[in-house]
């Protein structure tokens, strides 16, 4: 239990953060040339290719949840090499953007777009890779037999981080991507 | 995973103050107890306070006359920057987690933390950041912009030392220390509570730490955001806070202050928590209002995050926002008067005993209300913009920093000290500090009302000698000196009491709270048992079963104002 509740106050104040990146974001996106840079820039379609990968491994690590739960060890070790494997993805997918972006000369210190964009984004990123670690930790450990127990707290309070990152994803995703696209559509 | 979490402890049971034991230092470096960590942010925080306090020292003797030129103007940005930091972050924070970790475990009726490692973790983090930011005298400059840190001051193009790069690493670091901290403390206490102790029984100290560590978790995110974007600003070019690459100085202040009001709070609340213990032991009577303490601290807590624009009035944001955040201001002044009418309220009619810990509460309900007060005419629009950023706001913000914090800090530590160290200071002694310690603080704060009303700005490293500004300067400087001596003499007071003090009894001061029911110093295992807690007060009812709080007739428990003193146990 309070282990559970530990990380629930962690995501509460890592909340708190990307409030105040987005809050700056979209600070700056209301001054002149932002948007029309942004939506030069941004490619909404692969994005949202790659966000989906994201979105279905909280769903996948939840189902390792129930199955640790259940008991199901097999399962629960299929379940987490899909999630990481998902998270990857998600992670290359926007390596390859940021690639695209700087071969476009848009870097963090080109434009405020670019720092704003960079800054955002790449701390999400941070948040994705620190789960991924800790995923494969986690794996790892339950590969070496370490929680053939349904006893331990461990894939419930990942989770709980897990699904913030997927959340915060959802925000920025469409803070960044969606409303300026539909911008764009209706003007 | 094995069912035992094995937690390196200390084997001789000696959290006293003493760094001297067999195991030398190297057990304290590695220890988890709770005891420990907490006394060694106090250490921590005598440690800074005496550096700030020798960086201050400079900063008055080059102030003491006009066109001084004592220290050249670059040296003075830093010395009073790094002072100002200091204090803040190295000073009072650690000393309030100091008391935080060593008391609320056993406030309780725990044995230690929710998470011991996470607790050294957290003191260790605080500790390398506040060492990582004085690494920048050896590297180059210690940072120079204020201990706010405005933007555009704090960009490479008017800044280029790295000192305040070491400023956001260190406060960066401190930063999450001070969140996993909080954690752990909202934790503990929601969860480590000795079984029948309800929230409704929770000591007002422990309560005021639960409602300033949700502060703390919903203030220092933006302060931290803030700190990111300066750092990238400043090493990878971004564009944040620099006006000619299309950023705004003003996003600074906007998230420093929606940080810094609630953490003028989050240094505040604590000690509102230490006086409603001190209050009630020394006035013999409980509590008055214990509900209106709770209620009022959650209001500061809501209310801190809805004020920070009167930090930037002068910024130019227009009438309507001015006015909303002047009206909230003067708000949130409520809920912190309500407070002082509880204490007042917990004096009226007690038997009080004028211990050092009491003198230094009472001195505070004064001291602290000459702040509110100018505090109060800050948040007068047109007043503000007359004193912002004069000698008015250093007398202001120090009269409460020091008149509220560090007075509460020092009743605290008077109130606590036989508890942690089995000793008591020298009473004769400790009377002498308390008067000094308080003349030096009315003379070297006092008079720079005036000297902002005449329009001094502050953090000007010289002054023309204009009539009166020179001898009101003198005058303190002289008091920060007398600060400076009576601090001395505090440290003295202190070691000779831990080398050869006279013994304190486990209970010094015959209190109602389960801290005082263990040995003093504590034992490593705080308890073996803990004794029945049915009220907010379970020592006094475990001493005085025939006057105990639950067992008292309804009528009674309604009208607290008219309990009997505790010197007289049979209500003769
Ligand atoms: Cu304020």
């Amino acid at each position: 239990m309070e282990n559970k509740l530990m990380v629930k106050l962690v995501v509460g104040t890592e909340a708190m953060f990307f409030l105040a990146l987005i809050m700056a974001y979209i600070y700056f996106s209301l001054l002149p040339g932002f948007t029309s840079r942004q939506a030069d820039h941004l490619d909404i379609r692969s994005t949202a290719i790659f966000s989906a990968f994201l979105f279905s491994s909280s769903f996948t690590f939840w189902r390792a949840e129930t199955n640790f739960k259940k008991g199901k060890m097999t399962r629960l070790k299929g379940w987490l090499l899909l999630t990481l494997a998902l998270g990857l993805v998600f992670l290359v997918g926007q390596g390859t953007e940021y690639a695209r972006l700087l071969k476009e000369n848009v870097s963090i210190s080109s434009s405020l777009f670019g720092t704003s964009f960079f800054t955002l984004t790449g701390f999400h990123g941070l948040h994705v890779l620190v789960g991924l670690v800790v995923i494969s930790i986690v794996t790892t450990l339950t590969f070496m037999g370490d929680y053939d127990r349904s006893s331990s707290s461990v894939f419930g309070t990942v989770g709980i981080y897990w699904h913030f990152v997927d959340i915060v994803w959802l925000f920025v995703f469409s803070i960044v991507y969606v409303l300026p696209h539909l911008h764009k559509i209706t003007t | 995973m094995s069912d035992i979490n094995f937690i390196p402890e200390p084997e001789e049971p000696i959290p006293s103050l003493s760094v001297s034991n067999n195991q030398g230092i190297l057990q304290w470096i590695s220890s988890v107890d709770h005891k420990q960590i907490g006394i060694m942010y106090l250490w921590l925080s005598v440690l800074f306070l005496v550096i700030a306090g020798i960086e201050i020292l400079l900063v008055r003797l080059q102030l003491a006359i006009p066109n001084n030129h004592f220290l050249a103007p670059e040296v003075y940005n830093q010395l009073f920057t790094m002072h100002g930091t200091t204090m803040i972050f190295f000073v009072a924070m650690p000393a309030i987690f100091g008391f935080t970790t060593y008391l609320v475990p056993l406030m309780i009726g725990a044995n230690d933390m929710a998470f011991p490692r996470l607790n050294a973790f957290s003191f260790w983090t605080t500790f390398f950041g506040g060492s990582l930011l004085y690494f920048s005298f050896l590297a180059g400059g210690a940072p120079d912009a204020g201990w706010f840190n405005y933007a555009p001051l704090n960009e490479y193009n008017y800044s280029s030392s790295p000192g305040i790069d070491y400023y956001c690493s260190g406060l960066l670091f401190a930063g999450i220390g001070t969140l996993t901290a909080s954690v752990n403390f909202i934790v503990t206490i929601l969860h480590y509570r000795v079984l029948p102790m309800s929230l409704k029984q929770l000591p007002l100290f422990v309560w005021m730490i639960l409602i300033n560590s949700f502060l703390v978790l919903a203030a220092f995110p933006s302060l931290n955001a803030a700190l990111a974007m300066l750092l990238l600003d400043r090493q990878l070019h971004a564009h944040f806070f620099s006006a000619a690459g299309g950023g705004s100085a003003i996003l600074w202040q906007h998230l420093f202050w929606l940080f810094g009001h609630p953490e003028v709070y989050i240094v505040i609340l604590p000690i509102f928590g230490i006086f409603s213990e001190v209050f009630p032991v020394f006035s013999r009577k409980p509590i008055f209002g214990y509900g209106m303490v709770v209620g009022s601290g959650v209001a500061i807590a809501l209310l801190a995050f809805g004020v920070w624009i009167h930090h930037m009035f002068a910024t130019g944001l227009g009438n309507t926002v001015n006015s909303f955040f002047a009206a909230s201001s003067l708000l949130i002044g409520i809920p912190t008067g309500v407070k002082i009418f509880n204490w007042l309220a917990t004096m009226h009619g007690g038997a009080i005993r004028f211990s050092v810990s009491m003198l230094f509460a009472i001195a505070f309900l004064i001291e602290f209300t000459i702040g509110g007060l100018s505090g109060i005419s800050f948040a007068i629009v047109p007043i503000d913009w007359q004193l912002t950023d004069t000698y008015y706001v250093v007398a202001h913000l120090h009269f409460v920093f020091i008149g509220g914090t560090l007075f509460g800090l020092l009743s605290g530590l008077f109130y606590w000290f036989p508890k942690m160290s089995g000793r008591l200071p020298d009473p004769r002694l400790s009377k002498w500090f308390f008067w000094l310690f308080v003349a030096g603080f009315n003379i070297t704060f006092l008079v720079q009302h005036a000297l902002g009303a005449m329009g001094m700005p502050r953090r000007v490293y010289t002054y023309p000698d204009l009539p009166g500004w020179g001898i009101l300067n003198l005058i303190s400087t002289i008091g920060a000196f007398l600060m400076a001596g009576s601090v001395g003499l505090l440290v003295f007071i202190l070691v000779r009491a831990i080398k050869k003090g006279a013994v304190a009894s486990p209970d010094a001061w015959d209190a109602n709270t389960l801290e005082w029911t263990t040995s003093s110093p504590p034992g490593l295992k705080n308890f073996d048992r803990v004794i029945p807690v049915k009220s907010t007060r379970p020592f006094r009812d475990y001493k005085r079963p025939e006057d105990a709080d639950w067992n008292r007739p309804e009528g009674a428990r309604k009208h607290e104002g008219k309990y009997i003193p505790q010197n007289n146990p049979h209500g003769k």
